[in-house]
């Protein structure tokens, strides 16, 4: 079964690098490296030392946000799935917040908090935060009632009731949320690189673009992506450790 | 109030009047607009296994959810073992109809919830656990999640969990009801040995009138919304006869078949 799931990752891996090189050697446009090139690119950078400046730029904000939006998040999740006046007070925040368009934002907050790391770790919470409440809360909200009751019948505290039944109830619908959350977070932090100051991976993006050095721009880009399906990854893992019966299943299936 | 009429379904008088494990007195409970139970008056002896038989929706759950304390009624009162029940407490345990597993848990965690949940220490509850799985036929399966397990095992993982705690009465909501008629019968019998060994009072709630006549000490027929009892049926000489010819008694077959006469007119 898992040897079976692996060999998909790596043909469908293939396939797609594959296709890639293919579409560079055509190619489908002059400013499209191939894989190889690409990934000479990478390797060069990574030799030389570049990326790793880079993405310790890079990561101290989208480690900053991501860190924040999962914290609060979960617990503003929490909070607004375990009482109805909370939910009327903030989920209109967060339903607005995911569907800002965050390019218009960014000025605003360049305004208020200038060109430094506080613009760019909003950037990344709001991006990544919204996701995360809303399915914390939604989870929450969606606890079987049968299992609390459960929980009360054994006389268990609230407290209790939200630590060993509702929290683990909910982790399947906030794991997916922590993950959406994760990506967005990324897509953030590279965008506040773009659209506030050049530093880090995009500035590796937008300086080999200006000097039309494609293969290191894609390098750049393919890091990331690489970077992000790791942590996700990552997260799955954890999740697997904490709630091993989660995941395979819910016996009311 | 009407009061129930008590009808002995066979003549023993001399069945020792024990005390009363649990009384249920003048309780009435609304939900909105719907009133589900009304001046509903019910007595459980200690030791007995009492059944709760009715048509559907007619307030079987929500007087049992009463009893553990997880309701509160809008009028009346409960005592369990002479104390007024003010919410749920260790002198009650509850079997789900859905019976309510943690998925994310094993079996083994699953059973020793409740003890958990009260804070005995880890070695000392799974030990009870073990002795529970085992009691309830599921020795090897501590590790396994709900998930693999059938319906029936599932039940008994609940049954478990209610019997470690080792509360004086058990209430259960339909808890066979979603196992194959084999197993049914299978628990039915685990039923009447565990009414007989345990110490325990069981206040049982089911759809089946051949159910609550072979395993019931004593019968609650409910009317329809709002519920009160119509009728107590104690099948008392059943009890003393081998278990193994019940259905084939005389006596069965007719208290099935009276109970069937007084409920079959709300079933048009
Ligand atoms: N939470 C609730 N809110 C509103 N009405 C409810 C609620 N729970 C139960 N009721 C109503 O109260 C009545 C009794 O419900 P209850 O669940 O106690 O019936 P029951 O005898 O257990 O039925 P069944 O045999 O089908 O399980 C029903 O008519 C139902 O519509
Ligand atoms: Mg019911």
């Amino acid at each position: 079964m898992t040897r079976r799931s692996l060999w998909l990752k790596i043909i469908s891996a293939v396939v797609l690098f594959g296709a890639w090189q293919i579409a560079g050697m055509i190619p489908v446009s002059y400013a499209f490296p191939t894989f190889f090139e690409s990934m000479a690119a990478l390797f060069r950078m990574a030799g030389d030392g570049t990326l790793l400046t880079a993405y310790i730029e890079t990561l101290r904000p989208l480690v900053v946000g991501v860190g924040i939006s999962a914290f609060l998040g979960i617990g503003l999740g929490l909070w607004i799935g375990l009482s109805a006046r909370f939910d009327w007070l903030f989920s209109p925040i967060f339903i607005v917040m995911q569907a800002a368009p965050l390019a218009a934002l960014i000025p605003l907050l360049v305004m208020a908090y200038g060109i430094g790391l506080t613009s760019k770790v909003f950037v990344v919470c709001i991006m990544a935060m919204p996701v995360i409440v809303l399915n914390t809360a939604s989870a929450v909200r969606n606890t079987p009632a049968s299992l609390k009751e459960m929980g009360k019948s054994f006389m268990a505290s609230d407290t209790k009731i939200m630590l060993r039944i509702i929290i683990p109830a909910a982790s399947p619908v906030i794991f997916s949320g922590l993950r959406l959350g994760v990506s967005a977070g990324f897509i953030g932090a590279i965008l506040a690189e773009l659209k506030i100051t050049p530093t880090g991976v995009g500035d590796i993006i937008t300086y080999s673009r200006s000097i039309a050095d494609y293969p290191a721009m894609y390098a750049a880009i393919f890091s990331i992506i690489l970077l992000a399906v790791l942590f996700l990854n990552f997260l799955e893992r954890l999740e697997v450790y904490l709630f091993e019966g989660n995941v395979r299943g819910y016996a009311s299936d | 109030m009407v009061m129930p009429q008590i009808k002995e379904a066979v003549n023993v008088p001399d069945m020792p009047q024990s005390d009363n494990a649990v009384v249920v007195r003048g309780v009435s409970k609304t939900y909105g607009e719907v009133e589900a139970l009304r001046d509903m008056s019910l007595e459980f002896p200690r030791g007995q296994l009492t059944s709760l038989l009715g048509p559907s929706g007619c307030g079987k759950t929500t007087l049992l959810k009463i009893i553990a304390g997880l309701l509160k009624p809008n009028s009346g009162e409960i005592e369990v073992n002479g104390k007024p029940v003010k919410g749920p407490g260790p002198d009650r345990a509850f079997v789900f109809q859905d019976f309510a597993l943690m998925p994310w848990a094993n079996v083994l965690r699953n059973v020793a919830f409740g003890l958990e949940l009260r804070g005995v220490a880890t070695s000392e509850r799974e030990a009870i656990a073990e002795k529970y799985i085992a009691e309830v036929g599921l020795a090897g399966f501590e590790k396994s999640y709900p998930h693999q397990l059938s319906g029936g095992m599932r039940q008994r993982v609940g049954l478990a969990r209610a019997l470690s705690v080792d509360a004086d009465v058990l209430l259960m909501d339909e808890p066979f009801s979603a196992v194959d008629e084999q197993t049914r019968r299978k628990f039915q019998e685990d039923l009447l040995n565990l009414v007989q060994h345990e110490n325990k009072t069981f206040i049982f709630v089911t759809h089946s009138i051949e159910e609550a006549v072979y395993v019931s000490d004593q019968i609650a027929i409910l009317l329809p919304r709002p519920s009160r009892v119509s009728e107590i049926i104690r099948p008392t000489d059943l009890r003393h006869k081998n278990v193994d010819n019940i259905r084939r008694d005389p006596e069965y077959l007719d208290i099935v078949d009276s109970i069937w006469a007084s409920l079959r007119s709300y079933v048009e």
